[in-house]
């Protein structure tokens, strides 16, 4: 591993704590196509749907979320792989969210990405240098003693051979490869880095290895990420704010204590009761958790519910529920940056409630069933 | 569960209350590369009514187990030694047409994707309608009723009109279900749920992990469940092995596999996931390396290459002898007891936090 | 499913329009002058321009092609050689015959061939493919495997002449290749044709049992097929209700462009077995610099093309019910 490794000290290190992305009504629909007999857009996926977040200097954000909650097409547009619909990217004060080619690339250099799988967005037909050196030669940067030897000292800072300059990415395992991404993620010396599930396609023991690579590389180099993650103990273990999506939305936000200690929104209560836990000793020094089962999947996002998204899962869900949307603010007794949207907040606990909260028709009746067995 | 594990060669009769035992399993694949050792002397057993966990990374041998139990692995490639004795019926040697009566019927199965697990070509309802035609005789009509009726069972809303819908037509978690009515629909006494919740989100699997329980205490069958992922095990299993390049190294109730782990890859396992409510002061403790390749596994114990503990056993024994795993609670170590329980204690406890 | 047929024509039409508009710009291209052609020996210019102002070659283009399309939707008495209803494509400058009518002419022909040969190489190529993987790594499967690829090999103006030679020439068992309409003689039909059919479907069935076989053995890999094994479903249920099927998606969109290919005509084998097609009239549309021919050849193969293509669109959606027709 990297640890008696001597990191290069950040360079030029903005002070932290100053915003360094900042997102505002970030918009991303897909248009659906359909209709007779020209085929036109009649209606849109609203994939990504006013989303408002910032990133700081050195932070490490999280973003977490089940499938269909946009929290990917996100990362998509802030490293403008997406164009955005609407809303307002800005990168250290500029507006970057609808620059063109020519105004993004010194700050293309600045944002990198982390992809998910790290079979499918390596080259298979270029070295390891390669791979390493393309994003330097694209932005024509020649480090000092050249790019060959700057590639070696990255593959030595993410725990890869050196020597392994010359092969492909075949010859690698999957946490392996996950380390040339990050590699070639580094090797522009980038203030942000978006990680798309970096570590969800590999193995517990490898997953680990690679968590603590990033973390490692986060704290050492002063490199602020925005992590994407449906895995919420890695997301809690890797970031410092929390921001939870659901349908396209931000539904509660706040620092990694307030999100997993204290939720609001029930469905970060929900989410959090879900999670299955090991539970290492007799004695839980927490108490039981709660346990929270919703019905039924995220609904459809071409033709989201009106009002409050999750009402349609949510146990406390009311009239307003329907016709207000809740806007996302920080509550009585939430602390300072910590915002939830929701009409009817949770108490501010993830500790067992006197009666579980099962909103699955089938599991009630099972188990009303085996209660009345007994 | 009661378990037996002895020496290659060496058979052991099988534990007469036993519903499911497994003795001395060795399953390979011819590859063009060579041969790959899958599974490589494995035993155990299953009691009615319990649930056993099999736990493990990916090419520990998790699935292949399973698939070898219905004979479902490809027999032109495969080469499988060893016993599988399911209420002392010998299964390796058993014939197509014999095994073909047992699958979905006396055995069912429930695999990791739903989407691609189901037909797409065929209805929700005939899909789950067909096993129960073939095993019990029903009628056209009175199979599609079953049908409707476990579809409801699993809690799929308005069961008699989504019966008629494609797969394509439910959502994922919904179609998970589907697959669990098809598998139910025979009341099978074994169940295998290999990796069942993997690829649905955390709140759509929290659903179908009660969902299986509850039908479980209904049913009554015995499930074994195959996962990497240990707090899935651990709400979910009676029983624990952990599985490690094609053998078991660790067996025991899950209390005493996850609160009094003996083994030192279950030591890293528990390490290198973060949990909920784990110290976030420290970082993980990842195993180091990489899981082996089967083609050509380690001598001795396949895990010593990564193994941190090595140099705390007499002489080379990690490296020349493989340790053996004894029955009931047990771990295939060189360590011994006293040496398992100071390490888990004094230095593996307090890292998990 | 109405919808679906509706917006594929209307787009086929837009694409038959557009053809028929390059084919014109390249006519105007073409080297030679088809005046000339038609004036033969002792031309004076004169002549020449005679003959282009009866064609209606001393218009602009845009106008000739205005000219074409009207034709063709309501036809015309303007021709010197007599009236031309709807579809009219004119009168080819060669044998002086309504374009239209001969079209008609030769389609039996190439109908006949290809239908016949189709049905045929679908039965084979299938047949052998699906037994293939059934008895895969057997020598059963291996025989078949390296038959295939030796005929695949082999094209149609050696393998056609050589069953010339072997069935028709030294042997005798079969007649010598020739149309009959079957209307008249059904039999006389049948035997004419046999031998294009062998030749011809032997040709194509070896690269449908290669397909139909890879394809199968891809589909009995898939997951639900595990899954309807492991619910106790009989192995030959497994092979043909769950595997086939998918099978014949990749086969149907093969078939659907050899089949349309076909019956735009099938040149070399027409020309092997002397049959009066389609195809042989395309060449002789070129040769000739025939433009009202050459364009009535090329649109028909090209509406035989696309038609072909929408069926097979339809028949995707009649087989897999994940895709939905709009």
């Amino acid at each position: 591993m990297t640890e008696d490794l001597v990191l290069p000290a950040p360079r030029d290190a903005a002070p932290e704590g100053e915003p360094l992305l900042e997102v505002s009504g970030l918009t991303k629909h897909f248009p659906v196509k359909g209709g007779f007999p020209i085929r036109r857009t009649i209606g849109a996926v609203q994939a990504v749907d006013g989303i408002d977040l910032t990133v700081h200097v050195g932070e490490s954000f999280g973003l977490v979320g089940e499938s269909g909650c946009g929290k990917s097409t996100t990362g998509r547009l802030i490293t403008r792989l997406l164009e955005p619909t609407a809303g307002k990217i800005s990168y250290r004060g500029q507006d970057i969210t609808h620059a063109g080619r020519k105004d993004l690339a010194p700050i293309r250099s600045e944002i990198q990405m982390i992809f998910q799988d790290p079979y499918s967005s390596l080259n298979p037909r270029q070295t390891v240098g390669k791979i390493i050196s393309g994003p330097m030669e694209i932005n024509d940067i020649n480090p000092e003693g050249g790019r060959e030897k700057r590639v070696r000292e990255l593959l030595e800072i993410v725990g890869l051979n050196p020597e392994h300059y010359n092969r492909f990415p075949h010859e690698f395992s999957g946490g392996q490869r996950q380390r040339i991404g990050v590699a070639r993620a580094l090797a522009l010396e980038p203030k942000l880095i978006v990680a798309d599930e970096p570590v969800s396609a590999l193995d517990v023991s490898i997953q680990a290895q690679v968590v603590n690579l990033l973390q490692e590389v986060q704290k050492e180099l002063g490199i602020a990420f925005l992590f994407i993650a449906h895995d919420l103990a890695v997301v809690r273990h890797f970031s410092h704010r929390v921001a939870v999506m659901y349908l396209g939305k931000i539904i509660e936000v706040g620092d990694r204590a307030s999100i997993y200690a204290r939720p609001r929104h029930p469905y970060t209560h929900a989410l959090l009761s879900a999670v299955p836990e090991v539970s290492l000793s007799e004695a839980e020094d927490a108490g039981p958790r709660e346990r929270i089962r919703l019905a039924g999947d995220v609904p459809s996002p071409i033709a989201p519910p009106s009002g409050c998204r999750f009402r349609t899962r949510c146990w406390k869900a009311q009239d307003v529920c329907a016709t207000e949307e809740p806007p996302l603010v920080q509550l009585s007794g939430n602390r300072e940056g910590h915002l939830t949207a929701c009409h009817f907040p949770e108490e501010p606990t993830i500790e067992a409630r006197d009666e579980d909260i099962v909103m699955d028709p089938a599991l009630a009746a099972l188990e009303e069933d085996a209660v009345d067995g007994d | 569960m009661t378990t037996v594990t002895k020496e290659a060669g060496a058979p052991v009769p099988a534990d007469a209350g036993a519903f499911l035992s497994v003795r001395d399993l060795h399953v390979s694949f011819k590859t063009e590369d060579g041969v790959v050792k899958a599974v490589d002397g494995l035993s155990f057993d299953l009691e009615r009514g319990r649930t056993l966990g099999i736990v493990g990374e990916s090419g520990s041998g998790k699935s292949v187990t399973n698939l070898t139990i219905l004979g479902l692995h490809n027999p032109m490639f495969t080469t499988i030694e060893g016993e599988i004795l399911l209420e002392g019926q010998e299964l390796t040697t058993a014939r197509e047409s014999e095994l073909e009566k047992l699958r979905g019927n006396k055995v069912a199965m429930i695999f990791q994707d739903p989407l691609t697990a189901l037909s797409p070509y065929y209805t929700v309802g005939r899909q789950i309608a067909e096993p129960f035609m073939k095993h019990t005789g029903a009628s056209k009509k009175a199979a599609w009723d079953r049908a409707v009726e476990m579809l409801g069972k699993v809690g799929i809303p308005n069961p008699k009109e989504r019966a008629g819908d494609y797969p394509h037509q439910f959502s994922g978690g919904m179609r998970q279900r589907a697959m669990i009515a098809m598998a139910l629909v025979c009341d099978p006494d074994l169940l295998i749920a290999d990796e069942p919740t993997t690829a649905l989100d955390v709140t759509v699997q929290a659903q179908i992990l009660d969902l299986l329980k509850d039908l479980q205490q209904e049913f009554g069958s015995a499930i074994i469940f195959i996962t990497h992922d240990l707090g899935v095990i651990a709400d979910m299993a009676d029983d624990i092995m952990v599985m490690y390049a094609g053998g078991a190294v660790e067996r025991g109730t899950t209390a005493e596999v996850l609160r009094s782990p003996q083994h030192p890859y279950t030591w890293g396992l528990l390490n290198s996931m973060p949990r909920l409510d784990s110290d976030l002061s420290a970082p993980l403790a990842p195993i180091p390396g990489t899981p082996p390749s089967l083609l050509n596994p380690p001598s001795g114990c396949r895990f010593h290459p990564r193994c941190t503990f090595q140099d705390r056993v007499d002489g080379n024994r990690c490296v020349t002898e493989r340790p053996l795993l004894a029955p009931d609670r047990a771990s295939a170590c060189h360590l011994t007891a006293e040496q398992k329980r100071t390490i888990f204690v004094e230095e593996i406890r307090p890292r998990l936090g | 499913m109405l919808r679906f047929l509706v917006r594929r024509s209307l787009g086929a039409l837009v694409i038959l329009i557009l053809l028929s508009i390059v084919a014109f710009l390249l006519f105007f291209g073409m080297p030679r002058d088809p005046a000339l052609l038609m004036c033969g020996k002792g031309c004076t210019p004169a002549n020449i321009e005679n003959i282009h102002h009866v064609l209606g070659l001393d218009k602009s283009i845009p106008e000739q092609y205005w000219i074409f399309l009207h034709n063709l939707v309501v036809g015309s008495n303007d021709f010197a050689q007599g009236p031309c209803p709807a579809p009219c494509f004119g009168y080819s400058y060669h044998t002086n015959e309504q374009v239209w009518g001969t079209l008609m002419d030769r389609l039996p022909t190439t109908l006949s061939l290809t239908l016949g040969g189709a049905v045929c190489f679908l039965v084979l190529g299938l047949g052998t493919g699906l037994i293939a993987a059934w008895k895969r790594g057997t020598l059963v499967d291996k025989t078949f495997t390296a038959g295939a690829m030796v005929i695949s090999s082999m094209q149609i103006y050696f393998l056609g002449p050589l069953a010339l030679a072997i069935l028709v020439y030294q042997t005798r068992i079969f007649d010598k290749p020739a149309y009959n309409p079957i209307s008249s003689d059904p039999v006389a039909w049948f035997t004419g044709l046999i031998v294009p059919w062998v030749v011809l479907s032997t040709i194509f069935a070896s690269q449908y049992t290669r397909m139909s076989r890879s394809s199968m053995i891809e589909q009995l890999q898939e997951e639900h097929v595990r899954t309807a094994r492991a619910k106790g479903m009989s192995s030959r249920y497994v092979f043909f209700r769950y595997a086939w099927r998918g099978s014949l998606i990749p086969i149907i969109t093969i078939f659907g462009i050899d089949l349309g290919s076909l019956l735009g005509g099938a040149i070399i084998t027409e020309y092997t077995f002397g049959l009066p097609g389609l195809g042989r009239l395309a060449v002789e549309a070129v040769s000739f610099s025939d433009l009202p021919l050459l364009l009535g050849v090329m649109l028909f193969s090209a509406t035989m093309i696309l038609l072909c293509n929408i069926v097979v669109d339809a028949a995707y959606a009649f087989i897999d019910p994940r895709v939905r027709l709009a």
